[in-house]
């Protein structure tokens, strides 16, 4: 009974990369020099091997996200097994958790077995799926979590959108006793949050657009860390967006209660004034953009580990969707291919955050809160790593996407930092 | 993308521009006291007015505007409702926009949908009403009814009174306001304030009535239902009435009264002083045209045509 992340079947890598800057944070290595990669493994003997000359370069284990939205089935045409793990393989991830809110939701064991079946022929990197916490995602009868477990799921969320009813979400954390799937969990107080586009907050009083309070998102992590301790179970807190749930993951925390939290790149860089020219396509999420305090408070909690990881919350939209006005269109951004960009140019370059700390931010703090496996650069590791080049500077979306759809935070911003090759999986992902 | 000057919202224009305006608003209402109310000014230009949410007097009086003007003016309503209608409003602008027009005059019950529908066009875009957000004519004609009534807007205490978490009115009002040296408080119940509205419209607020009694300039906002879902915003209308309406009762002598219409007689303002003509609501309505005329014709004149003579010869028959 563990997660199974798929992938397709390729090439395995045999290739040497010299003279790089060799970084894996967790196994304490930081060293220049070569590293081998023969037949997909770390390690080994270098003769005969392809050679990279990675002068300049770094090579850190892979970026882990677990939260993304490959929209299969249903919503193809904005995103796809194959275009969103391509996407991912650009961004430097060598595995990635697809979240269930699709179209039918991911809630029975015949929906999670022919996503499996289409990873293995689809997925460029190793790709997992988190299936629903309730069926049709309605909040009221649970799903079958234990098969679910049984069959490789890699988690369990109603991510779009919370359980509401906390008798519901406290059966499911018995039931985890039995399944044990972690919860990574959406979490938010739908009542407060109402019709809201956006953070609530001076610059909503001025703009006119109806507000989604801080409080709704504390309050609902308030309510599940206290059901966690009192079940003895497991959450993981999706995007934290505001200083206020930061507070209730760490009072968790000190509790003892086993809760982990992540936070993504746009809610680390942007605020709600970024939202003046009131464009959904780059500017409209949830949860929103949250206000210049909140920023802080989420790039000190990523340094002091109370927020475990970076995740992408990757959400891929069709143009003509995110064409609406600000109001009306979908919440969402995408986020896989600028990630390690924009955190390198707007945290580890400013001195926010050196980077071995966000390199474990991405790679194997992320993998533990579901438990996939932590990559690493170790001898004898399936080879999972990123090469990056740290001074290469780039236009976002000035060569396209590799994911289907465009509506990125920063598009059309210059970033510095760039994935030059992902190998995942023991295979070449990625090479630019 | 519009590659005209557009109006989208209220702090776009700076003092001057404002000032400009208003005065441009001045030479046509001279127009305004002749036989012939019509000016030749925007002959062979075009005007589309798409209303896709209700309106009477914005509606009217844009149209109103572009004809004075001899502008061809068209009308378009939609009706709407949530996903579907907002494809339609990218493509209503672009098959409209096919036409040519000049200027193209959006109100859409979404905040950010003027903002969205401007980039489908090349026509000088016009919000006449994005929801909660702007409605920033509104705050011209404003501005140009309290000019008139008092000679001046710098130091003038302007306070907004009810619910104005869903008013544009109050929103384009208080910034252009503030721009012109004005100084606006919002007095509302605690349920109808914006969080953060003084950090983010530079207003103070207040929840007790009494506290419009420092203002010049009393305007009362339209209760919103429309706007409130569910509601449960006051326990009722009746209280609300009682603890925020606006009548002669609350006023000092010499206070003006302003309200945007449409109103609620006996909410938020009381029949007695929505009929009193020392009120400005009816001014209100009769500078909105002239005001919309000197936007549409600034907007359509570049800046270094807009001399004294070039303005004469607009306002001439």
């Amino acid at each position: 009974m563990s997660a199974r992340l798929v992938q397709r079947p390729g090439q395995a890598a045999s290739i040497v990369i010299r003279g790089a800057r060799i970084l894996d944070p967790i196994a304490g290595v930081d060293r220049v020099g070569d590293l081998v990669v023969r037949d997909g493994v770390v390690g080994g003997d270098a003769a005969g091997l392809e050679e990279v000359d990675g002068t300049g370069l770094v090579v850190v284990p892979g970026f882990v996200d677990p939260h993304v939205h490959l929209r299969t089935p249903g919503r193809e045409d904005t995103e796809d097994i194959a275009s969103g793990s391509l996407s991912g393989a650009a961004g430097g991830f060598v595995a990635i958790a697809a979240m269930p809110n699709t179209q039918p939701p991911v809630d029975d064991a015949q929906d999670l077995v022919r996503l499996l079946e289409l990873a293995e022929h689809d997925a460029v990197i190793p790709v997992g799926f988190i299936c629903a916490i309730t069926k049709g995602q309605n909040g009221s009868q649970l799903t079958e979590a234990a098969e679910l477990a049984e069959l490789g799921a890699v988690a369990l969320s109603d991510d779009g959108r919370p359980v509401s009813d906390a008798a519901v979400f406290r059966r499911a954390l018995q039931y985890q006793r039995l399944a044990g799937l972690p919860f990574t969990l959406h979490e938010e107080d739908m009542h407060l949050s109402g019709g809201g586009a956006m953070h609530e907050g001076a610059v909503s009083a001025r703009l006119g657009v109806e507000g989604i309070p801080a409080v709704s998102e504390a309050i609902a992590v308030g309510r599940d860390v206290l059901l966690a301790h009192y079940e003895g179970a497991r959450i993981h807190v999706c995007h934290v967006s505001a200083k206020e749930t930061i507070e209730e993951v760490r009072r968790g925390k000190s509790m003892g209660v086993r809760v982990t939290a992540e936070v993504t790149p746009h809610h680390l860089v942007l605020i709600d004034e970024d939202c003046e020219d009131l464009d959904a396509a780059t500017r409209k999420m949830n949860p929103p953009l949250r206000g210049r305090e909140d920023r802080e408070a989420l790039i000190a909690a990523l340094v002091d580990g109370t927020i475990d990881c970076v995740a992408t919350d990757h959400a891929p939209h069709g143009a003509s969707e995110k064409e609406l006005p600000f109001e009306e269109a979908p919440f969402g951004v995408t986020g896989l291919e600028t990630a390690f960009a924009v955190l390198n140019t707007h945290l580890v370059r400013t001195g926010r955050m050196p980077l071995e700390l966000l390199v474990r931010r991405m790679s194997g703090d992320a993998a533990r809160v579901l438990d996939m496996p932590e990559p690493t650069l170790a001898d004898g590791a399936v080879a999972n790593l990123a090469v990056i080049d740290p001074e290469a500077t780039w236009r976002v979306g000035a060569d396209g996407f590799r994911s289907k759809s465009g509506n990125s935070a920063f598009l059309g911003e210059e970033l510095t930092g760039r994935v030059t090759m992902t190998i995942a999986g023991g295979q070449i992902a990625w090479r630019t | 993308m519009s590659s005209r000057r557009s109006l989208i919202a209220i702090g776009d224009l700076s003092r001057d521009e404002i000032t400009r305006m208003l005065d441009l608003a001045e030479r046509f209402s001279e127009v305004m006291r002749r036989d012939i109310k019509k000016v030749p000014t925007l002959r062979g230009r075009t005007v589309i007015n798409m209303f896709f949410e209700a309106s009477t007097r914005t509606a009217t009086s844009f149209e109103l505007a572009g004809k004075r003007m001899s502008a061809d003016v068209i009308n378009v309503k939609g009706s709407g409702s949530s996903v579907e209608k907002g494809e339609t409003l990218k493509d209503t602008v672009l098959t409209l926009n096919a036409y040519q027009p000049d200027i193209l005059v959006v109100r859409h019950r979404a905040a950010g949908a003027v903002a969205a529908a401007a980039r489908y066009t090349q026509a000088a875009v016009i919000n006449a009403g994005d929801g909660k957000h702007e409605h920033p004519t509104q705050a011209l004609l404003d501005l140009y009814t309290l000019r008139r009534a008092t000679g001046r807007l710098d130091g003038l205490h302007v306070a907004f009174v009810g619910d104005v978490l869903h008013s544009r009115v109050a929103r384009s009002g208080a910034i252009a306001l503030a721009t012109m040296g004005a100084k606006v408080s919002f007095v509302s119940p605690p349920t109808l304030l914006p969080r953060e509205a003084e950090a983010g419209l530079g207003v103070s607020t207040s929840s007790d009535i009494r506290d419009i009694a420092d203002a010049d300039v009393v305007y009362a906002l339209r209760m919103q239902h429309e706007r409130m879902g569910n509601g449960g915003f006051v326990p009722s209308l009746r209280e609300y009435a009682t603890r925020y309406g606006i009548g002669h009762h609350r006023l000092r002598p010499g206070q003006l009264v302003m309200h945007a219409g449409p109103m609620n007689r006996g909410v938020e303002i009381t029949d007695e002083l929505a009929d009193d003509p020392t009120a400005l609501i009816t001014t209100q309505v009769e500078s909105g045209m002239v005001v919309r005329m000197a936007v549409m014709y600034d907007l359509l004149t570049e800046s270094g045509a807009r001399t004294p003579e070039a303005v004469a010869e607009a306002v001439a028959a």
